[in-house]
């Protein structure tokens, strides 16, 4: 017969649970990356649902594919155009801003004048369909 | 044992590969009135690259299947936001493109993602 030989319960040791833990959170910390979704905000007109306004109640900017800015036909630097956009608000807060593109027109060109637009506080601005070419 | 279970734990910690595909690649433009998306949950991303490609839910779709693809969605979910990860170097057409596709799938809340601006450019 075999003597089974008593043996007192093994504890597992415990102390470098800490560490355990510790690397663990120090892993998770490295390898989470927070996305920070941030952007400029717009809501799209809902389809069918064009307005008639008045004409003088519009601010036409358009966009050439270089970038190039015409505000009221008047050639505009970009960075120029928060001020004038801001001066025109004071004047009559009802003006909607019409951005028109060219189909070719770069998106960082685009966003920079909706930027500027942000900039000034307006908050009617509608996005006008390119021409078709 | 204490030496295994760590043994163990460190091997599966090194091979374990994260989900790396997070969408097309693009090079974000830049702008200064940025704002914070109100809640991940209601998020739809769309990517567009500066070739023209649009992908969805790590799927490349083409551009007229958006508007369905959008539709189901804010049937699901009504509050859902896009948000447009866009190139800088994409062209409006592409963009004015998938603005019709949304508003013909009535989701009309948008945010053009955009980096933080850095400070002198």
């Amino acid at each position: 017969m075999i003597k089974k030989k008593r043996r007192p319960l093994q504890e597992v040791n415990s102390s470098s649970m800490a560490d355990i833990a510790f690397l663990l959170l120090v892993f998770f910390l490295v390898t989470t990356t927070i996305s920070m979704d941030k952007g400029i905000s717009l809501v799209l007109p809902s389809e069918g649902n064009e307005l008639e306004v008045n004409r003088k109640n519009i601010v036409n900017i358009l966009m050439n594919e270089s970038g190039k800015v015409l505000l009221d036909d008047k050639p505009t630097r970009v960075e120029a155009i928060h001020g004038i956009v801001e001066r025109k608000i004071a004047g009559n807060p009802n003006l909607i801003f019409s951005v028109q593109t060219h189909p070719r027109t770069k998106y960082q060109d685009y966003l920079r004048v909706l930027d500027q637009l942000k900039e000034a506080k307006a908050t009617k601005i509608s996005i006008a369909n390119p021409p078709a070419f | 044992m204490p030496d295994i279970i760590f043994m163990l734990l460190i091997f599966f910690m090194v091979t374990t590969v994260m989900r790396e595909y997070e969408g097309l690649d693009v090079i974000m433009p830049r702008a200064k009135m940025i704002e914070k998306l109100e809640s991940k949950r209601h998020t739809t991303y769309v990517w567009a690259t500066k070739d023209g490609l649009i992908s969805v839910d790590d799927r490349i779709i083409h551009i007229n299947d958006l508007a369905g693809l959008m539709y189901n969605k804010v049937a699901k979910d009504p509050k859902v936001t896009v948000s447009l990860k866009s190139d800088e170097k994409t062209t409006m057409k592409l963009i004015t493109d998938i603005h019709t596709q949304l508003r013909t799938a009535n989701t009309l809340k948008l945010s053009y993602s955009a980096l933080t601006k850095k400070p002198g450019s």
